[in-house]
């Protein structure tokens, strides 16, 4: 058995545990993982490239809205509402959370909570984006050494 | 159905986005044998082409594996959500259920695209369906749509269908990411089968199933005629019941 592999694999498991531990991915993420099989291989990554692109474009219509003489808040609130939902889909957990929270600030028209706000979001999506990306290039080197995906265990909520 | 020299893991992958269809009796090192419940004949034939093509795959130098065989088509569904995220989520959810899908962004192209708004789709600048022009009535089992989209809600959609002659009698099903009981019980009360809280999961497309099979009972009902024409091309041979399933080679 080549313990490369193993190590690998090991390490693979370790860092996506880390990630639900940790409450940055939730039991979504392991519903796209369900998803993904033979016929659609690169589903995950799909799904969440196409996350990262829209995500990115919403924090930069949500910069520019608020950065507006008269905010419109329910222009901001439809971009939140964007934003929650496709961080729920893919289980982004605390971007989603930090969405809920940004909602609450936009009802009371709050532009300094929102602000600050905006940018908790941020730093959740660039924290996700990153570990995802890492969780990735793991993944490519062990199906490379010629290894499966671990499946990982459902996290103990 | 037996699955001649698979082995049981195999077989347990093949059955899990089937599940309530395919119960395992038992395995072996020779092949599990699996129960199909509901009976083949009220399941789709794709169901039967992706689990022979899955076990061409697994076991390729085995033969034979004997399946039932329905002249059934697919279940059509259509889908409509704004979001490209969810879009993509549903369909893979529906597709692994075998359901064949379209999936539209918006309540006036899922209108278009069942020849309902005729005058929207000459109108219409971007369309990325085929317009249908001539109000043709499309073969649509089920309906799901996201509930707040722009322009048209999916409640507005609900209705629209409700109130259509082509489509009142096709199930709706509501989604939204918003838990808020209000707009729940409105949609049921309109005439929506079910509301799914997103993200959309493989147990909620589960759900679709009794709402899908009781749709097309209604088509099969009204000529018990054809019906038995039908039963005919199935099982040609008299002393065959239906579960009795025709070896493949």
């Amino acid at each position: 058995m080549d313990v490369g592999l193993v190590q690998m694999q090991r390490r693979l498991a370790d860092y996506a545990n880390a990630l639900f531990k940790e409450g940055i991915l939730d039991s979504q993420y392991l519903q796209l993982q369900e998803l993904q099989d033979e016929s659609n291989p690169d589903f995950v990554v799909e799904v969440v490239s196409l996350f990262f692109t829209d995500s990115e474009k919403l924090l930069n219509d949500l910069s520019r809205d608020l950065a507006q003489p008269n905010v419109d808040f329910k222009r901001v609130d439809a971009h939140v509402h964007q934003l929650k939902g496709s961080s729920s889909s893919i289980g982004a957990e605390r971007v989603k959370n930090a969405c809920i929270v940004f909602r609450n600030f936009c009802q009371e028209k709050n532009i300094p909570g929102c602000l600050r706000c905006l940018q908790q979001i941020k730093q959740e999506f660039l924290l996700v984006k990153s570990k995802l990306e890492t969780l990735f290039k793991l993944e490519q080197q062990v199906v490379a050494a010629g290894g499966s995906i671990p499946t990982v265990q459902q996290p103990s909520l | 159905m037996k699955s001649v020299g698979s082995c049981f893991p195999n077989c347990q992958r093949f059955i899990l986005p089937h599940q309530g269809i395919l119960i395992p009796l038992s395995h072996s090192e020779m092949g599990s044998h699996l129960k199909i419940d509901p009976p083949p004949c009220s399941l789709p034939s794709s169901f039967f082409s992706s689990s022979l093509s899955f076990l061409a795959a697994v076991a390729p130098d085995r033969t034979p594996v004997e399946m039932g065989v329905t002249a059934e088509s697919q279940f059509h569904v259509l889908a409509v959500d704004d979001s490209l995220i969810d879009r993509k989520l549903i369909e893979r959810l529906l597709k692994t259920s075998s359901y064949q899908v379209t999936a539209v962004d918006s309540g006036s192209k899922a209108l278009e695209f069942l020849g309902l708004n005729a005058e929207q789709a000459r109108n219409s600048h971007t369309t990325s369906v085929s317009p249908n022009y001539h109000n043709q009535e499309i073969q649509v089992n089920l309906i799901i749509t996201d509930y707040f989209m722009p322009e048209m809600t999916g409640y507005d959609l609900l209705r629209k269908i409700k109130e259509s002659k082509s489509y009142k009698d096709v199930p709706v099903v509501i989604m939204s990411s918003e838990n808020v009981p209000s707009r729940i019980s409105q949609c049921l009360e309109d005439g929506a089968e079910e509301f799914f809280l997103k993200p959309v999961q493989l147990s909620d497309v589960n759900k679709l199933r009794p709402h899908l099979l009781r749709g097309r009972s209604k088509e099969q009902h009204p000529n018990s005629e054809k019906r038995k024409d039908r039963e005919e091309i199935l099982s040609p041979e008299r002393t065959r019941t239906r579960y009795d399933v025709p070896e493949v080679f």
